[in-house]
């Protein structure tokens, strides 16, 4: 079994706020050292570095990092680049960028600098949800002591490149997550995802050249950059690599965030971290790994399933953004698939026919379901929707809300089908409300 | 060269250019059918009815054809080119699931509804739909909201497409349609339920896939089936918009748009579109004769007796004047009829102008409205093209959304939907600008196709005459005149020479003489458009189809026939000559206006050397040859410019447009209930803006 992460290798040594979250300590806690001899590399040893690390976009998607920045223009045009940072975390289960941002904002802001050197962009726009009010005033903050410190700004850290970094507060929609609803509203328009090509690298913010990345997909590379990608390397699998934030919830006697190393085993990872599962291991129903948006994992799998994108994938689930909500076995699942159905339903921007319409069906139908109220056949024709739902839409929000219905029916079936029994014989129902 | 591309089609190899889009390079080349609902030739591509699914076999999931283009499909692993299946069981499983979440909140009331018939989602359903529902909870309802006196909405059938919203923000440039809320809740409606304020704004009707935006006027009335299809021209001004005109027995229930890319694209103005509840009002449908100060019913021979008797008089006496909606044949046959009695005082130019003079390029919208788009600079004098050619000014608007236009404007400074700069007010600002260089005078003057519009209203008299020399001046350097007409008979009468013979009066001053007395006799085809108060004590016979301005001062009335009762030709102001056709018969004794003109010549005894309509149109096409070429637009031959009007004194007074009211500019516009509705609503949205304002 692999060996858990130490201290001495956790990027964000602050992350529970136990220091000071201001620009001193962050230099003290090694934020902002030997910057300007990163970017003194240039731009294209950045890129090599960040691609050889194989760090993947920590957003959901897991799309190599590296590999994105290099879908940017090679030079400049007549239209500037620009770097935005999705800080927009909605995701149900999701808390990691806002400890981030509330604790170690200097990591990110550095994280801008030197990525947005690579892509050769003179501004970053950081998007931030709407709910996250300290944060907001954190990351000004931290812009603020960057600004003033000559970190960012007119040559920035010295190093001749000129900076501008802003923050943008959401209104709070969930959509304004992906990417390109993300640059709608931050162009001031409604948040509704673009169509896909062209995609941001070609024309992204008001048409220009843009890359949108993760708040910790940004904030690692500083540190993967100043202490080399062998490093990094040491920690997870092949194609997995590096360390990982993640946040635990649900029915763990210690929820948290924790930096752990990538393909640590769920078990190890709730078991050492989140002080296990309430009531023990075997107490365990089902973990949704990834945020809300992933099919969630009966015990059988977690007893052995590496947290990692591949070993999930395998698992038909995915590491998403490493959410990991735990249901133990007082957990009514098929009303807590429903609410996330309803989060689905309430959150889809309405622009595309499939999820629009498809999202409300399924929801009501789940709904039938947590009481029972419902055919047998109709849980055939609710995956049959799902699958009509997924693949078929602009953006990702429709697989993300077909996905967890998928998952309830592949791996609780029966518990459905014995609960439209159940009804039907007028046995009474017990439903244990999942929030 | 065009970039093209291998792309394999349902299994055969086509050569695509690279800038298509799927569904085009399938339809075009692959000969599929793409279903569709939110794509729109004309509009942004919004790709979010995902019904133009196809398969690109090898990617992960089908792909909305409407929105990729064939530049953005990779070749296969073996280089192969990409596969692309239109109609695998990927793309029908895919095509149905979408038509199935369609339909699910769409309400089943077909039979109560207007578009049945002629509804996309009807038709497609027929493919793609399923027998039987699965959905078993409650529809979803939406609140019907209000968008004015002309299109009614059923918001319960919306499938929110946003090619309303599109239209209105992208061709009508007024942002009044929006998608509000979000996910299920989504639903389209106008900005605190206002009405539209646009003159384009009946197209959403046309545009809209289902029922949910249906014609207000029209509702209830009619089943699309049930209606005779005549296509034809359009007369509310000199666009000459084509349309088809659907009719039920004798009457004209509703008119449509025909595309034609040189002129209207595919949209109609809204006074085009439903001016047609004022065909059946307010109409002159049998002879009449004034006795002791009020008309009385007449027969034919009755009536055109009277008026041969006056004709017998002396020519110099009498006067014709022919108005706006006129067709050529008829204007042919009283100009023929005047000529033969020796009538000089003639006049097709009701509104006093006194262009005409000179080559033909001299009076012509020379660089054609579809020339338009080729325009980098654009000077607007004197003129509203937003109400005065609503279409001229959708063209100027797709132009300079493009992004390579410049506009400025002498005249009043008008809300036209584009940006342009206000260099004037007057004629003699016209003068200033030719000498000014800052500014839009630089734009326009470096510019490599500059336009100058000039609209008719501002021709008018002497003193148009001095206008147009002034910007006969300006265009001197290479810039293109455009003359601006708005009324559609006015190009065909000029090219027949309805003016003044030698020695003959013009409108204004016929008008003054008849005030006078001395012309005593006036002959009015359908002009309605002038000061009928000086010509009360001349004897004035008029001839036309509706009881207006005309026909109140009038001793002796000929019913004729409306636009949609006659075959007729009509040049239009790029002088396009197009046929209009008969769609419904004139009303109850009326006639076309040529064969009264032929019964009365035989009256007066200078019979007309033709028996039918095509007799009329030989003469007229051995006449004046221009006539016979239809649907073309001359070759603009470049001719010196500074030979238009004449020199004159320029005028300070700043140019009034000669529209005050869009809905009101005619006989049948103002018999039509409809058209008051708009008015009204206009009227009351301007009082509310100066009471706010004060």
């Amino acid at each position: 079994m692999a060996e858990l992460l130490q201290d001495k290798d956790r990027i964000f040594q602050n992350l529970y706020g136990l220091n000071d979250h201001g620009l001193d300590a962050a230099r003290d806690r090694g934020a902002w050292l030997g910057t300007s001899a990163i970017l003194a590399q240039g731009k294209d040893w950045i890129i090599d570095q960040v691609k050889s690390s194989g760090l993947r976009g920590r957003g959901g998607a897991g799309f190599p990092t590296g590999l994105k920045w290099s879908f940017m223009p090679k030079e400049v045009g007549n239209r500037p680049h620009y770097l935005v940072v999705n800080a927009d975390e909605s995701e149900p289960g999701s808390c990691k960028d806002r400890d981030i941002m509330r604790h170690d904002p200097h990591l990110l802001i550095e994280g801008c600098l030197v990525a947005s050197f690579a892509m050769q962009a003179h501004a970053c726009y950081i998007y931030l949800r709407g709910e996250y009010v300290l944060e907001r005033n954190r990351i000004q903050a931290a812009i603020d002591e960057a600004y003033a410190a000559g970190l960012v700004g007119k040559n920035a850290c010295g190093t001749g490149w000129d900076f501008d970094i802003y923050m943008a507060h959401g209104a709070g929609a969930y959509i304004c997550g992906e990417e390109t609803a993300l640059l709608e509203s931050l162009e001031g328009k409604k948040g509704q995802p673009r169509l896909k090509p062209p995609f941001p690298a070609n024309a992204g913010l008001y048409g220009c050249p843009t890359t949108v990345n993760n708040v910790e997909s940004i904030a690692v590379v500083p540190t993967i950059l100043r202490r080399g990608v062998d490093w990094w390397t040491q920690f997870g699998r092949d194609n997995n690599k590096g360390t990982k934030v993640f946040s635990i919830s649900g029915h763990v006697n210690t929820p948290c965030n924790v930096e752990e190393a990538m393909s640590i085993p769920m078990k190890t990872l709730l078991e050492t971290h989140a002080g296990g599962v309430r009531g023990g291991w075997d107490n365990l129903k089902c973990v949704i790994p990834g945020g809300s948006s992933v099919p969630l994992l009966p015990k059988e799998i977690c007893d052995t399933v590496l947290m990692d994108f591949d070993a999930l994938r395998e698992n038909q689930s995915g590491l998403g953004t490493a959410a990991v909500i735990v249901m133990d076995q007082s957990t009514d699942v098929v009303k807590a698939i429903a609410r996330l159905s309803y989060f689905y339903k309430h959150e889809s921007c309405g622009q595309c026919t499939p999820c629009r319409e498809g999202t409300g069906w399924m929801w009501r139908v789940m709904e039938r379901m947590v009481v029972g109220n419902a055919k047998t056949s109709e849980i055939d024709m609710l995956l049959d929707v799902s699958k009509q739902v997924e693949g078929h839409t602009i953006c990702a929000l429709g697989d993300a809300a077909a996905w967890p219905i998928q998952g309830l029916i592949r791996h609780f079936r029966h518990e459905i089908e014995e609960r439209i029994d159940n009804y039907r014989a007028d046995k009474p129902i017990f439903v244990q409300a999942a929030e | 060269m065009t970039d093209l591309r291998k792309l394999n089609i349902d299994g055969v190899e086509h050569e695509v250019p690279a800038e298509y889009t799927l569904m085009q390079a399938c339809e075009e080349y692959g000969g599929a059918e793409i279903p569709r609902f939110c794509y729109h030739e004309r509009l942004s591509v919004a790709g979010n009815c995902r019904m133009c699914l196809v398969e690109w076999v090898g990617a992960p999931k089908p792909q909305a054809s409407c929105a990729l283009q064939v530049k953005d499909l990779r070749p296969n692993r073996d280089g192969t080119p990409a596969n692309i299946r239109t109609n695998s069981e990927t793309v029908k499983k895919a095509r149905e699931g979408v038509m199935e979440f369609l339909l699910i909140n769409h309400p089943l009331d077909c039979p109560i509804c207007d578009q049945g018939g002629e509804c996309d989602l009807q038709d497609q359903a027929m493919g793609y739909g399923r027998d039987t529902s699965r959905f078993e909870e409650n529809k979803r309802a939406v609140d019907d909201k209000h968008m004015g006196p002309l299109v009614n909405t059923i918001m319960t059938r919306c499938i929110q497409c946003t090619r309303c919203v599109r239209f209105i923000t992208e061709v009508a440039g007024v942002q009044e349609i929006g998608l509000v809320n979000r996910g299920e809740n989504a639903e389209i409606t106008t900005y605190l339920e206002e009405s539209l304020t646009s003159e384009m704004s009946g197209n959403v009707i046309d545009l809209c896939p289902v029922g949910a935006l249906t014609s207000k006027p029209y509702a209830f009335n009619a089943r699309p089936w049930e209606l005779d299809k005549v296509e034809s021209i359009d007369v509310m001004d000199a666009v000459g918009s084509n349309i088809r005109v659907d009719s039920r027995r004798d009457a004209v229930l509703r008119i449509l748009p025909i595309n034609n890319d040189d002129v209207n694209e595919e949209w109609i103005s809204d006074k085009t579109r439903f001016v047609w509840d004022g065909l059946a009002r307010q109409r002159l449908d049998r002879p009449f004769i004034r006795e002791n100060g009020k008309l009385r019913p007449a027969n034919w021979d009755e009536a055109l007796g009277v008026v041969a008797e006056k004709l017998k008089g002396d020519p110099s006496l009498m006067a014709a004047i022919a108005g706006d909606l006129c067709d050529a044949e008829s204007m042919k046959a009283l100009k023929d009829l005047m000529d033969s009695l020796g009538v000089k005082n003639i006049d097709c130019r009701q509104d006093g102008s006194l262009i005409g003079e000179g080559p033909r390029q001299s009076y012509l919208f020379n660089t054609t409205i579809a020339g338009l788009e080729e325009a980098d600079a654009i000077l607007l004098v004197g003129t509203n093209p937003r109400h005065e050619a609503p279409l001229v000014n959708t063209r100027i608007r797709k132009t300079w959304i493009e992004g390579n236009l410049e506009i400025g404007m002498i005249g009043e400074a008008v809300d036209l939907t584009y940006s342009y700069e206000h260099v004037g007010t007057s004629a003699a600002d016209v003068a200033k600008f030719a000498k000014a260089r800052s500014g839009f005078a630089k734009t326009f003057k470096s510019a490599k196709n500059p336009v100058i519009i000039v609209g008719a209203g501002a021709l008018k008299g002497e003193a148009g005459l001095s206008l147009l020399e002034a910007v006969g001046q300006l265009a001197k350097s290479g810039a293109t005149v455009n003359i601006l007409h708005g009324a559609a008979s006015r190009v065909g009468g000029l090219d027949m020479g309805f003016v003044p013979g030698e020695g003959g009066l013009s409108t204004d001053a016929i008008l003054d003489a008849a005030q006078q007395g001395a012309i005593e006799t006036v002959y009015l085809m359908g002009a309605d458009e002038l000061d009928t108060s000086k010509i009360k004590d001349a004897f004035v016979i008029y001839q036309g189809h509706h009881g207006d301005n005309g026909a109140h001062v009038a001793d002796v009335i000929l019913p004729g026939a409306a636009y949609t009762e006659k075959s007729g030709l009509y040049v239009n102001m790029e002088g396009r000559v197009q046929m209009a056709n008969r769609a419904v018969p004139p009303k109850g004794d009326a006639k076309e206006d040529w064969a009264i003109l032929r019964a009365l010549s035989a009256q007066v005894g200078r019979v007309l050397p033709y028996d039918n309509l095509e007799a009329l149109r030989a003469k007229l096409f051995a006449d004046h040859p221009t006539f016979m070429s239809l649907d073309t637009v001359p070759e603009y031959e470049a001719y010196d410019t500074t030979s238009l009007g004449a020199k004159g004194g320029l005028s300070s007074e700043p140019l009034v447009n000669p529209i005050v009211d869009f809905y009101m500019t005619n006989a049948i516009a103002r018999a039509s209930n409809v058209m008051a509705e708009c008015s009204a609503v206009i009227e009351e949205k301007n009082a509310t803006v100066k009471e706010a304002a004060e």
